[in-house]
């Protein structure tokens, strides 16, 4: 692949991507207090977030094809995701949930329990 | 408060999102690598695109001989989910001034995360806006870079480290649902979420998801509208 036509592929794919993200911002700009925009302000967000957290548990499949499926990274992640939950419900403190969180996570990832 | 302090604040910030970006950005790095795309144009993607999946599915479809149409239209389907993002931040955005364009440019799902959980008396500050998503992006660039040079030799078991992007996103999702006390998102979320799990293949899981959400939103206050006409 020549140097020019690596350059046009690379531009076209960030003029899309830079696309999704400003579209809203052009197409909308003089609608920023209409109250459905200051409504989705609000409930969008906290509802992203949660689906977010499904989409990056989405490993975890106890049943597949109606079979019992014990995926390799599905239980520890859920045994992560519990400790990130209740270290965050006890200290509040989102460096101490992550941490202990993904360092409990790779342990069992990588010394093979739960497998 | 002076600079440097600023720095370090959103430096404390952005900590999870480093150790989820070092990592995916350098696997991103070993794996266009891998598949022919020279250094310089592997790391020029992660300055000029910047979006992780976005990444991982343009170096594909590079090593795949595709189209530049086939190109655009992968990406806009992909990245879609952001047109959302977006009509959310509408307001918060404005009045950022030189700063507005490199937000809406560096808009991926961790700064859009980190930034729409900001502390109420913080959610004005464009400047704390700008330093976070400047620091994310310097993550990933770093890890491409890491990526890139170290090729498949990386001798550090990472394994696993990736999982602190999922931390990130169940922490703000318990931030979120203590500021604004309500459940209606949340269920949404579990609705919309399980239902594109069960339905929707992988790739269009999030897009799907975060749509339907979006629309039942849009019904919702359709329904708070009429009901405050009626009373």
């Amino acid at each position: 692949m020549s140097t020019l036509s690596l350059l046009l592929f690379i531009g076209v794919c960030a003029l899309a991507t830079f696309a999704t993200r400003v579209i809203p911002f052009v197409a909308l700009a003089k609608h920023a207090d209409h109250p459905l925009i200051l409504h989705l302000g609000r409930y969008l967000p906290p509802t992203v977030m949660m689906i977010l957290v499904i989409y990056a548990l989405r490993d975890f499949r106890p049943l597949l094809d109606g079979r019992l499926n014990a995926g390799a990274t599905g239980w520890p992640m859920m045994a992560a995701a519990l400790i990130v939950a209740l270290l965050h419900l006890w200290r509040r403190n989102a460096l101490l949930s992550i941490i202990g969180g993904t360092g409990a996570y790779m342990a069992m990832v990588q010394l093979g329990w739960m497998g | 408060m002076s600079l440097p302090y600023a720095w370090k604040e959103a430096g404390k910030l952005t900590l999870p999102v480093m150790f989820g970006y070092l990592p995916l950005g350098a696997a991103y790095g070993i794996l266009a690598v891998e598949v022919g795309v020279p250094w310089w144009a592997a790391v020029m993607m992660s300055l000029v695109i910047y979006a992780g999946a976005g990444q991982f599915l343009a170096v594909a479809l590079l090593a795949a001989g595709a189209g530049l149409m086939e190109l655009a239209v992968a990406t806009l389907m992909l990245n879609s989910r952001h047109l959302f993002y977006g009509l959310s931040l509408l307001k918060r955005f404005q009045g950022a001034g030189w700063r507005k364009p490199y937000l809406i440019f560096a808009l991926t799902d961790e700064t859009y995360s980190l930034i729409t959980t900001l502390p109420a008396e913080r959610a004005g500050d464009q400047a704390l806006a700008f330093r976070v998503s400047l620091l994310n992006q310097a993550w990933w660039v770093l890890g491409s870079i890491a990526g890139v040079l170290a090729g498949s030799t990386l001798a550090f078991d990472s394994r696993g480290i990736e999982f602190a992007l999922t931390a990130l996103f169940i922490v703000l999702t318990l931030e979120q649902a203590r500021r604004l006390r309500r459940w209606l998102p949340f269920a949404i979320a579990m609705m919309t979420g399980l239902g594109a799990l069960l339905l929707l293949p992988d790739r269009h899981l999030l897009l799907g998801a975060i749509g339907a959400a979006s629309l039942i939103l849009l019904l919702h206050y359709r329904h708070v509208q009429r009901r405050e006409a009626n009373a």
